[in-house]
Parts: C-alpha cells; structure tokens; sequence
C-alpha cells in the first residue's frame, strides 16, 4: 500500500523509522529541534526523541560538523542537518579531510558513519549564498558517497539507506521540493546506492536527470513526444557510486544523449557523465553528448535574471529535437 | 618535581620508560629521515614527552585522544607498540594504518588513539564529539584533546569548546604551549592570554608546567575523574618546548630561534634527566638502573627499525582499499572509476 506524501514528511519518516531502529542514530544542527529545521523537515522529531537526539547547536558549522565526525567515530550514527547546501564552504575541511579520508589514514581500522543532510536548487529568490548546488564538488572527494534524490520516493529510501551505511554520505534534498508529493509505500524499503531508476523508457535520445532536473526532463520528454520524438529518462539517484552500466545501455539503444544537472555546467556532474558516455559509447552515439547545467554565474536575485540560470524543460527539449536531428553536430 | 599523590614505585618507572621510549622513538625517527630511509617528512615531539605521558597515564585504554601532526609521544604514551610505529613511518603493510597514514596520520586505535591530524587543530571537532557520543551513549571515557599553541588560532577551538561546555562534555583540551607555531613565535600569533580564550567560555583553566610529568599525571588524572563525574569540559595550557625545528628538515633556525634558548632548555628543563634525578634522590631507583633502562629501551628502538626497514611494503591491491567501509576495492564498486 502506498499513500501520496510530501518529500518533506518522507525524510522525517524515514529518520524516525531509523532512530526507533537504532538507538546510536541522532540528529544534530542549527534549529533542528523546536523549530524543526526552517524547512520543517524535521517537525515533531524532537517530540518523540528529546532534545537529547535532535541536538539544536549554536550557528558553527564546521564545529557540529567536526562533532560529528568525532561521535561517528565512537559508537554513534550522527545525521548533521546542514540547512543550506551553500554551508558545504564553512566545513569543507571536516567533510573531505576527516570525514573522507580517516577510514582510509587509519588503514581501515576507523569507520565514520555519518549522513549530512544538505539541500541544493535555485529559482528561490534567495540569491547567490543560499542557491546554489554544490554536489559536483562533494562527488569529486574519495571517501564520500553522495545521493540526489528526486522525489518523496527516494528521498525517503536513500535516507534510510544512507543512515544504515557505514561511511560519510551527503544527500542533497532540492529545497523547492519539499512540498511535492509522490507514492511512497507503507511498508519499509530502502534504495540501494549505485542503481539508477529508468523513469520513462523511450527510443530516441537518453536525457541522464539528477534531483529536480528529473522532472525537468520529463516535461521535456512531454514536449518532445508531441513531435514525435521519444525520449528515455533516467534518474542516477546517487552519483557517488555511479550506475554506469544502465546509463550506458540505454544510450546503446538510443544512440543520443543529454545529460541534465542544476550545478554549474563547467567542471560539473554533466561533464562527468558526458565523458563517461562518450568513453565507454563512443561507437554507438550518432550525436555528440549534450551537457546542460546551470549558467556558469553566481545565481542572482532579481527573478527575471534567476529563472534564465537554470535548466529548463523547453530548453532541454530544444536541444534534445536539434541532436535527434543532427544539427549539433560541430564541424570540425 | 611536584608530588601530592601517592604513586607506587612501578607508577613512577612506567612513567619514567615511556618517557624514554619517546625520546628514543624520536631520535631513531629523525636518523632515518636524516639517512634518506623514510619517506615524507616528520615532526618531531621530542622535549614535550612529560606533557603526552603525564597526561595519558591517566587515562584507561577505553579514554580517547585526538593527537597533532607532532603525534608520535601521545601514540606511544598512549600504549602503541614500536615495530608498528617505525612500519607506518616507512608505509609498510604492518604499521598501524597499513601504510597509509605515515607519521602525519599515525595512530594505534585499539588503546584509543583517534588518530593524529596533519590539519592544524584538525581534531578539535573529533575529540569534542567523542566526548558527546560518552555522554549520550552512557559510556564512561574521557577524550583528550592535544594541540599546540599555534592551533589555537584556529576558529574551530572556539566553536566546540562553546558546544562542550554548553552540553557539560568529558573532553579535556590540553595545548601544549612549546612557544613556536611552526616557524614563528607564539607571542607574535596569539593575542592576550590563551587561558582567558577558555575561560571565557565558563570552562575551568589551569596552567601548568609541562616538563613536570609528575605535576601533569596528577591534574590530569583529578581531571578526567571530574570529566567522568560530569564536571567536563576543562582546558590546560601546558608550557613544554620542542627541542627539534618545525619538522626534521628545519635544520638553520637562528632567524627565529635563538641556539642559547635550545641549550638552555635540554640543559636544565629537560623532563627525562630532571624526573630521572628525582627518582634518584628518592631512592626509588640507582643512577645504574636508570642508564640500563635507557640501553634497554634504546636497544627495542633500534631492532623495532631493523625489522620496520625489513618489512614488506603493502601489496599495490591495497592502493584502493579502505577507501569505503564495507567495500573491498573502491574502484570496483565505483563503477567506471578505473581508468
């Protein structure tokens, strides 16, 4: 049985399931508590639990960051609720040089298993320090698992998983999404790491989506059946560790391929998966791989300039009807 | 040498070899770094060991320490082994981290070494959420936190020494204050009075000489009794002196360190002669004894590098090992990773 909830009632769930489950887990971050995080993601948390597992700290980010690290490495399972993605700055040395690195320094012999939960996503309104997507730069750290979920569904079932994992993992919650609803079972599941979800099947040209991108890629795919073109949507749900193998098969068959992330288009995820897919396809692709990321620029306020940013569906759709129709082809 | 408590006379001799073991440990290290026979480079601790062994004689193999990139004494203090120690200097397969942390990293984890930390006040952060995971998970051990002075700079101290003594934490901050951070000295980096930074925080301070390790062990261990009964967190400032550079390799150091100031140091503050000649005077222990113990250990340093320089170095299969827990080869579970 399955019921519609918002993505933000799912991770809620999926942390009070984990805390009954196991007594180790709690949370820690600036007004988790009471307030329930300015999300409300975790309202009603720290009636069950207390204030002694949903933890409010002052506003020092690398300090409950580097307690974390400490208490995962003695017993306990800590979920640190960073709030805004954009805070990934202010602890960046507790993340990759102790979070990541301290299993592999110590030979194997210390283990960090800790969940950070952060948010990415623009069109906010909230300008250039509270919009950004900061996963490529989390994904680029051995030692890091990092999961972009793109609905209630797997928000609630990559949680769940990343809290039972033994090591670091850092999901990313598009912070536009959390009143989306979508089916979520009653029953318990959990998402393995590592296997992308095939959204949509279709015959033309792969649209690989992360996170809110997802749905943008289906409006896309929308558009593009009206013309005829039939599009294969496929969700990587983590991108550290990367479902190559069902990436790479569904371009095989489609012989085309975008791939479409809210980080900065350079440098970025998209690149990363474009490489991928021209390495290891090169000889089934018709057209060369298409990134669309975000406009390399800090992302402004004045909603006029903000909406042009990111990616959208009919400018997903554009590309996607040109490389089904050679016309991206660059001379060279 | 200050003395209130009562201690037998296997206290005081333990106390006295691990000293000793440090120093030999020390000397051995900067040989082989001097002989080209280790890799990377190291910083040496030698002149602090009564701060490391006074403090960790206290502390049960259950308490937990956070050490620095000057981590060799808090490791031996702390009960590691030489061969491993001298095997992870070398990245050999048998050191405590398989190879992989070498003398910046090095930590024997089974006596509850977190690990040293070659980020300046890196651990700051690990030491105070040990402390919380005793205090919510019911469990008794204490965490020492051990840094320098030039650590003391960075802002992350602040942060969680406000969250310890917020949550009342069992972690002890000991910073040993040797006067240089790196290649300049500590009164040209740290502002008024590092014992007022903790104070003003409500945490109790004590300042304290740290070339006494009998002055050490007994407010180290009146500490963690107290850091157990609840009454954590508390901050010592310990005054030792490092009689190496920087690192092995910071050799011509008059522009920032006067020659007479080392000598002075080694010749009258040093913590191996003074406590052996107060052992002496107590009659705890003959002159004689105490030069066989020095031979002994001297003796263990240098087959312990014998055997490190022998060992195996880890097989090239472990390049991508560790890397995630719960996962044998990280490129095979990263699927497309391997080039």
């Amino acid at each position: 049985m399955s019921r519609d909830i918002t993505l933000a009632k799912a991770v809620n769930e999926a942390i009070a399931e984990e805390m009954r489950r196991d007594e180790t887990v709690f949370i820690i971050g600036e007004d988790v508590a009471e307030a329930g995080t300015p999300f409300k993601v975790l309202s009603g948390l720290v009636e069950e639990f207390g204030t002694d597992r949903v933890i409010d700290t002052p506003i020092s980010e690398p300090g409950f960051m580097g307690i974390a690290v400490g208490a995962a490495m003695t017993g306990s399972r800590p979920i640190v609720d960073l709030m805004f993605g954009d805070f990934i700055y202010l602890i960046m040395d507790q993340l990759c040089n102790q979070a990541a690195k301290i299993h592999y320094m110590s030979g194997g012999k210390l283990e960090v298993p800790l969940v950070l939960r952060a948010n990415l996503g623009a069109t906010r309104r909230s300008a250039a320090q509270h919009s950004q997507s900061l996963h490529a730069l989390v994904a680029h750290i051995p030692g890091l698992k990092v999961a972009l979920p793109s609905s209630a569904y797997e928000a609630k079932g990559l949680m769940k998983t990343a809290i039972r994992d033994n090591n670091p993992v850092v999901i990313f919650e598009d912070k536009l999404m959390y009143q989306d609803k979508a089916p979520v079972p009653e029953e318990e599941y959990l998402i393995p790491f590592g296997q992308a979800a095939v959204k949509r099947e279709g015959r033309d040209v792969t649209i690989v989506a992360t996170s809110s991108m997802v749905a943008v890629a289906e409006e896309a795919a929308d558009i593009l059946s009206e013309d005829g073109i039939s599009a294969e949507v496929i969700d990587p749900r983590t991108i550290v560790p990367l479902d190559e193998e069902t990436i790479l098969n569904s371009v095989r068959k489609t012989s085309r391929a975008m791939v479409v992330d809210e980080g900065h288009q350079s440098y970025g995820v998209t690149a990363e998966i474009a490489a991928r897919i021209s390495e290891k396809a090169f000889y089934h692709l018709d057209a060369p791989v298409i990134r669309i990321g975000a406009m390399d620029v800090p992302v402004p306020f004045s909603p006029a300039l903000e909406d042009l940013t990111v990616p959208n569906a009919r400018g997903v759709a554009d590309k996607a009807r040109k490389i089904c129709r050679g016309e991206l082809v660059h001379a060279a | 040498m200050s003395e209130t408590r009562t201690h037998n006379t296997e206290d005081y001799l333990r106390m006295y070899r691990q000293m000793v073991r440090i120093r030999a440990f020390e000397d051995n290290a900067n040989q082989l770094y001097l002989a080209a026979k280790m890799p990377g480079l190291t910083h040496m601790y030698s002149g602090q060991e009564a701060v490391a062994v006074g403090i960790c004689e206290a502390l049960t193999d259950e308490d937990r320490i956070t050490s620095t990139h000057r981590g060799h004494g808090h490791c031996v203090a702390k009960g590691a082994e030489f061969k491993a120690m001298f095997c992870e200097l070398l990245g050999k397969e048998e050191g405590y981290c398989r190879g992989k942390g070498g003398s910046m990293h090095i930590a024997d984890q089974s006596h509850g070494n977190l690990g040293a930390n070659a980020i300046v006040g890196g651990s700051m952060g690990i030491a105070t959420g040990a402390a919380l995971s005793a205090k919510r998970l019911g469990k008794n051990f204490v965490t020492v936190c051990f840094f320098g002075d030039g650590a003391t700079a960075q802002g992350l101290w602040y942060e969680v020494m406000n969250m310890a003594a917020l949550w009342n934490l069992p972690v002890i901050y000991a910073c040993e204050n040797n006067g240089y951070s790196e290649y300049t000295k500590t009164k040209e980096i740290a502002a008024g009075s590092l014992i007022k930074r903790a104070e003003a925080f409500g945490i109790e301070s004590f300042q304290i000489d740290g070339q006494d390790v009998l002055a050490v062990n007994e407010l180290a261990e009146t500490l963690s009794d107290r850091c157990r009964k609840g009454e954590g967190p508390f901050f010592i400032e310990l005054k030792t002196y490092r009689y190496h550079g920087h690192h092995v390799g910071d050799i011509n150091r008059d522009y920032y360190r006067a020659k007479d100031e080392e000598a002075e140091w080694k010749k009258l503050r040093d913590p191996i002669t003074n406590f052996g000649k107060w052992l002496e005077d107590q009659g705890i222990v003959s002159a004689d004894e105490l030069v066989e113990i020095n031979n002994e250990i001297k003796a263990d340093a240098e087959a312990a590098v014998e055997y490190a320089l022998n060992a195996a170095y880890p097989d090239p299969s472990e390049v991508d090992m560790h890397v995630y827990a719960g996962v044998d080869h990280a490129l095979d579970y990263l699927p497309g990773a391997r080039p």
